[in-house]
């Protein structure tokens, strides 16, 4: 089981490549926003979503990505379909 | 008013030179840049040789960032922007942080990014839609090229991708051109690219149209007004080019390559010996002539003519069909060469590329050589003094350039430089 570190830690190394704001991205918490803090283009939201499914081994419905906005977010998603495993 | 249109900016990624000065010494110098190609072979082609452009990861770097090479597999857009971000670089240009909406571009395609569709089709046939990423489109749009540049140099005039086959890149600098002339952008950039490979050259090695007598000797292989001209050579790259109103060039007290006459572009429509791949020689005679009255020029003030020329039967009628339309023969007949002797025909790209090369014998003074024709084809030596067809460069001052293409879907092209004179 990963810790809730870990975790992000791991969603930082995934979505490094399509920030294009290193400010938002040096300062990542659980509540930073994708789209707004980080500057993510939003077409590359699906790539993010792509990677974090290779990394975890898992499948994300279109339900879940849709909410996929923020850390929190998709932590809160990752462990949900962990546990479904 | 109309605008006079100059020249003031080009960049080009050819199989025998990346960049205007390695291009420049290249096609002075008679360097190849045709290549056999193992993968071709172990695919079965009949011809295993073509030009691809030597573009290293180091330097796509220096053109892209690490977030817009991810997933990235099209050459086309890769060689197509290079070639266009050298060309505003070339013209003392600068990016501009809000949209220029004085500045636009015409940038042709035949195909985009081949390579990446194909992966996709893959995937697809595979059940995996949902997996392509948000890359797909954007490398495989005919507008993708077009589309890059735009984004990369903040273009807010027209930005658009034209198609014409083996026409396109002539065809873009004439649409350039006219919306420069009619007063509506300042600056266009222009020119044209070709994704690289078995999956664009397939198609013609199956119509047995490309030479299959040469993958022992690449370098001899493409063989324009040759005895032995035996098919073409396919190749890729891009040409590009910075056309802006005489105006906004003097403003900017900027270089000037050349000024563009005018031109003109037509079709056969595919009637009397016209069809989808062979030209109709009225056709081509008239977008010759019209070309060279809309360039208010004589025939006679031509120097140098760079042909279409790809190596195949047709070179003779290509010979013919500009020696009826300009009324000129033998000793008479301006000096004629072509580019694809050294670097095969690049398709889509191949009139940007070669235009570049028609522009740089204006700015450098010199004919660059036609390799590959020692034995010169009988029945255009019949046509034009072997003089004209010079087997080494020439230096000298040229004046005037007529550069031609012609395309599958009897399409023609027939654009006219000159010399920039105020």
């Amino acid at each position: 089981m990963r810790t809730n570190e870990q975790m992000i830690s791991d969603l930082k190394e995934i979505v490094k490549p399509y920030i294009q704001n290193q400010h938002g991205f040096d300062s990542l918490t659980e509540e930073t926003d994708f789209i707004n803090d980080l500057k993510i283009n939003s077409a590359n939201l699906v790539d993010v979503v792509l990677d974090i499914e290779d990394k975890f081994d898992i499948e994300i419905d279109n339900d879940s990505m849709d909410k996929m906005l923020n850390v929190k977010a998709a932590l809160e998603i990752i462990e949900t379909k962990l546990s479904e495993k | 008013m109309e605008n006079r249109v100059v020249i003031t900016g080009m960049g080009v990624v050819a199989p025998n030179g990346v960049g205007l000065e390695a291009f420049s010494n290249a096609i002075q110098h008679g360097l190849s840049g045709v290549k056999f190609f193992s993968n071709l072979k172990e695919l079965g082609f009949s011809c295993c040789i073509g030009g691809i452009p030597t573009v290293s990861e180091e330097l796509k770097r220096e053109y892209f960032t690490e977030l817009q090479l991810k997933n990235f597999n099209s050459s086309g857009i890769l060689y197509g922007c290079i070639a266009g971000m050298d060309a505003w670089k070339d013209a003392g240009l600068a990016i501009s942080e809000s949209a220029d909406f004085d500045s636009g571009t015409v940038f042709g395609a035949g195909t985009s990014g081949i390579d990446k569709f194909r992966e996709a089709i893959y995937k697809l046939d595979d059940g995996k839609v949902r997996r392509l990423g948000s890359t797909v489109v954007a490398q495989t749009m005919a507008s993708g090229v077009s589309a890059y540049l735009g984004g990369i140099l903040g273009l807010g005039n027209q930005v658009t991708t034209n198609s014409s086959a083996c026409t396109t890149g002539t065809e873009a600098i004439l649409m350039g051109y006219d919306r420069i002339k009619a007063g509506k952008a300042k600056r266009m950039l222009v020119g044209s690219t070709s994704d690289n490979g078995p999956y664009v050259w397939g198609g013609f090695d199956a119509m047995r149209v490309l030479t299959y007598k040469h993958n022992e000797s690449p370098e001899q292989g493409s063989r324009p007004m040759s005895a032995s001209a035996s098919g073409f050579v396919p190749g890729s790259g891009a040409g590009a080019m910075v056309l802006e109103s005489l105006e906004s060039a003097l403003e900017r007290n900027t270089t000037i390559y050349a000024e563009i006459l005018g031109g003109n572009v037509n079709s056969g429509g595919q009637r009397n010996e016209g069809s989808m791949t062979a030209p109709n020689s009225d056709a081509v005679q008239r977008c010759i002539s019209a070309a060279i009255k809309n360039a208010k020029i004589e025939p006679k003030d031509i120097d140098v003519i760079n042909g279409h020329l790809t190596a195949t039967s047709k070179d003779f009628t290509e010979i013919k069909n500009w020696s009826e339309a300009l009324d000129l023969k033998g000793s008479n007949f301006p000096y004629i060469n072509s580019l694809k002797s050294m670097i095969g025909h690049c398709l889509s790209a191949s009139g940007s590329i070669e235009s570049v090369a028609s522009v740089l014998q204006i700015k450098k003074g010199f004919i660059f050589q036609n390799s590959n024709c020692e034995d010169l084809n009988e029945e255009i030596t019949s046509l034009v003094s072997k003089e004209k067809i010079p087997q080494k460069t020439i230096k000298k001052d040229i004046n005037i350039v007529a550069k031609a293409s012609f395309g599958f879907g009897d399409v023609n092209g027939c654009v006219i430089f000159k010399k920039f004179d105020r």
